[in-house]
């Protein structure tokens, strides 16, 4: 495809929505979806590229699942335009689409063996049987489902299911799968192992995926990059080490991960740092664009950045307060603390638990007095 | 009955006995909820037709009842046994029941493919339509019941007649001079019967269509197939349980219907309910009409076993492995 041609260059192929040259295989132009008076999907403007695993990530009614329908051509949006390989698809229907979907329910045909459920796809585009036949046996083995070709969908497990409709979507080799929540009627140990699973198997097929998902664990494992949806608008897109450690406002950063959001106001502008009042004291921020003296702002400390210690530091530290456990959350392979700052403001701190104590009970326990500290870079500054 | 809530038993009895015998009592509890039904279906099903089939076996004699005892006793001592297949013999050789038979088959399989072609879309539009729709349509699906069937079928007699209501109209719009002939023909008897059984069609099959889950069609689009393929291919064999129910509903009382053939195909429309009406009330050969329900039984027999046949294959593909 285009995507291989352009640049041997490894960051523009890894990366091709950063190559301004490479041309997009779906384009999306200012769609906009009503049902009735309700704006589900708002004006929305996206790029997608060859090869992305690329993730819609919002919650429910957000319009995620709304902007997959209009790409699988289940729903025509109300106005705007939608590409896929340069060709407008405003009058396409889904069966004449160069997409495949694979439903959240799944939707297998309960009356065809899983064979039959594969071969369908194929019999609609009259390819000849011999063919049919070696590309079943090439998906199935691909999908480690070789010994299950003629149960029917009802003597499956639930993720046998799951890779059933994946075989049945991708034998197609459409230029763009799409999948609504592939792994959500999984239970969370098979989750784990399949969002691995279908992350490799994209990676051997190289067809593009555009996953729905409420799940910002499975959107974080699995994507190239995410778009973070809201009440059908883009809020953030990125990749997920952007979208999780440089969130551009206070929805992105509490909705992924969790995040203590401040409000504050500028008190110092340095070429490389920033002074901000908040109500836990001054904080420094490492920050190298310009921004007002006396500005309101936002900033988000991730809990897991906050360093918990009993003693106080030895030395003063840029950033650092004092506070006493409130509650703790005990979650095995780490805690969350809720610490009272002296200021009433409470902060959450999760830190791992690498040692295994020597007793029964914990080093840090409730009522104790704690110091906290944390990187002037670790604190992100957020414009809304 | 739950065991929990028992007391705990200790020393003179074993726990082991008052949980057997309550064990005892559920099974003896559940001996009597299934024989209830079996009780009813011996009483009103399987005895009275045993009594026909022993009257179908008889000779016509003039006495009351009108037929020739089966066991007789002479002197008290000697048992005779009669049984004749005279009646049997008769209804192969006359020509006119092997004719009706035939008659009533075709009408009722006709009848049953009209249903299923107008009750199909029918119930497809109200499974999909929204839920005050659905309610409505359902609604007036059922509502000609509340009306006794007699007077629907008068309504039609009314509504097909020479001087009635739809000639009357094309008449007076001047499209016809002379009133088509439609009461009285086997027309007439067709509308009655799509038009009296369409319920017992679309009834079935919506409760079947509303199971089937929407994204299935989806699919198959998304798979590369259009309309008219993914109704042949995915919404027909998974209908075909409703399809199949609907139309025994249908095919089974069309083919002994006796009214609508009666009212709406006078004299010129033979079907089997009138003929044996006329063998038990007119000839009062009794009988002659048990052998014609008797055979008339067993024509409608032969398609349920199929259908049972084709069910238990049906979810044994779905169970066994």
């Amino acid at each position: 495809m285009l995507g291989d041609q352009i640049s041997t260059d490894q960051n523009a192929t890894d990366r091709p929505w950063l190559n301004s040259d490479a041309e997009p295989l779906i384009r999306i132009r200012g769609v906009t979806k009503k049902f009735g008076e309700f704006v589900a999907v708002n004006n929305v403007d996206l790029d997608i590229h060859q090869g992305e695993l690329f993730c819609l990530l919002g919650g429910s009614g957000c319009g995620k699942t709304t902007l997959l329908r209009m790409l699988a051509g289940f729903e025509v949006p109300t106005s705007g335009q939608i590409l896929i390989d340069g060709n407008d698809m405003s009058d396409v229907p889904p069966y004449e689409r160069p997409t495949n979907m694979m439903f959240q329910n799944y939707a297998l045909f309960p009356h065809m063996s899983v064979e039959k459920n594969i071969a369908f796809g194929l019999q609609q585009d009259k390819l000849p049987k011999d063919e049919i036949e070696d590309r079943i046996h090439a998906i199935l083995k691909l999908v480690e489902l070789q010994d299950y070709k003629k149960r029917k969908p009802q003597q499956l497990s639930g993720g046998q299911r799951q890779r059933v409709a994946l075989a049945r979507a991708l034998v197609k080799e459409p230029k763009l799968l799409l999948l609504d929540e592939p792994l959500g009627a999984l239970d969370k140990k098979l989750r784990e192992q399949t969002q691995f699973e279908l992350a490799n198997i994209q990676d051997q097929v190289g067809i593009t995926f555009v996953v729905v998902t409420h799940d910002q664990e499975e959107a974080m494992t699995l994507s190239t990059r995410i778009a973070v949806m809201d009440k059908g608008e883009f809020i953030q897109i990125g990749s997920p080490t952007e979208i999780y450690e440089f969130p551009e406002n206070r929805f992105v950063a509490d909705f992924i991960g969790s995040a203590n959001i401040l409000e504050g106001q500028i008190v110092e502008d340095s070429a490389d740092h920033v002074q901000v009042l908040t109500d836990i004291g001054e904080l420094n921020i490492e920050h190298s664009q310009p921004v007002q003296k006396g500005a309101q702002v936002w900033v988000a400390l991730r809990p897991e950045k906050i360093h918990l210690s009993a003693e106080a530091p030895s030395e003063p530290q840029p950033n650092q307060s004092k506070g006493i456990v409130e509650d703790i959350g005990y979650l095995g392979n780490s805690s969350i603390y809720k610490i009272r700052l002296e200021s009433g403001r409470i902060i959450d701190v999760t830190a791992p638990n690498q040692i295994r104590p020597k007793s029964r009970s914990h080093g840090i326990t409730w009522e104790d007095t704690v110091y906290l500290t944390w990187d002037p870079s670790s604190v992100m500054l957020l414009n809304k | 009955m739950s065991m929990e809530t028992l007391p705990k038993q200790s020393g003179l009895i074993p726990d082991g006995i008052v949980s057997r015998i309550l064990r005892q009592l559920q099974s003896g509890w559940r001996s009597i909820v299934i024989a209830v039904p079996f009780v009813w279906l011996f009483l009103f099903f399987l005895a009275p037709f045993f009594i026909v089939a022993k009257i179908s076996l008889a000779e016509l004699a003039i006495s009351s009842p009108p037929f020739s005892k089966m066991i007789e006793w002479t002197d008290g001592t000697i048992m005779t046994i009669r049984v004749v297949f005279d009646n049997f013999a008769y209804i192969f050789d006359d020509p006119l029941y092997a004719r009706t038979y035939i008659n009533s088959l075709k009408i009722s399989i006709i009848s049953t493919f009209f249903c299923l072609l107008i009750g199909y879309p029918m119930a497809y539009g109200i499974v999909r339509s929204g839920p005050v729709a659905k309610r409505l349509l359902l609604f007036s699906i059922i509502l000609p019941f509340w009306t006794s069937f007699l007077l629907r079928v008068y309504a039609w007699m009314g509504l097909l007649a020479d001087q009635g209501t739809i000639n009357g109209f094309l008449i007076s719009m001047g499209i016809i001079d002379e009133p088509i002939r439609m009461l009285y023909t086997e027309f007439a008897v067709y509308i009655g019967i799509v038009y009296t059984y369409l319920p017992f069609m679309i009834l079935p099959l919506y409760a079947n269509m509303e199971k089937l889950d929407a994204t299935l069609n989806e699919a198959a689009a998304d798979l590369g197939s259009g309309p008219i393929n993914t109704f042949f291919k995915i919404t027909l064999p998974l209908t075909m349980p409703g399809i199949i129910a609907g139309s025994l509903l249908v095919f089974i009382p069309a083919t002994g219907e006796y009214v609508i053939p009666d009212l709406l195909g006078g004299g010129n429309v033979q079907m089997i309910g009138r003929l044996l009406y006329n063998e038990f009330a007119r000839n009062i050969d009794w009988p002659v009409a048990c052998a014609v329900a008797i055979v008339l039984l067993m024509l409608l027999v032969l398609p349920m076993a199929i259908y049972q046949h084709y069910q238990g294959k049906a979810s044994e593909g779905v169970t066994g492995e």
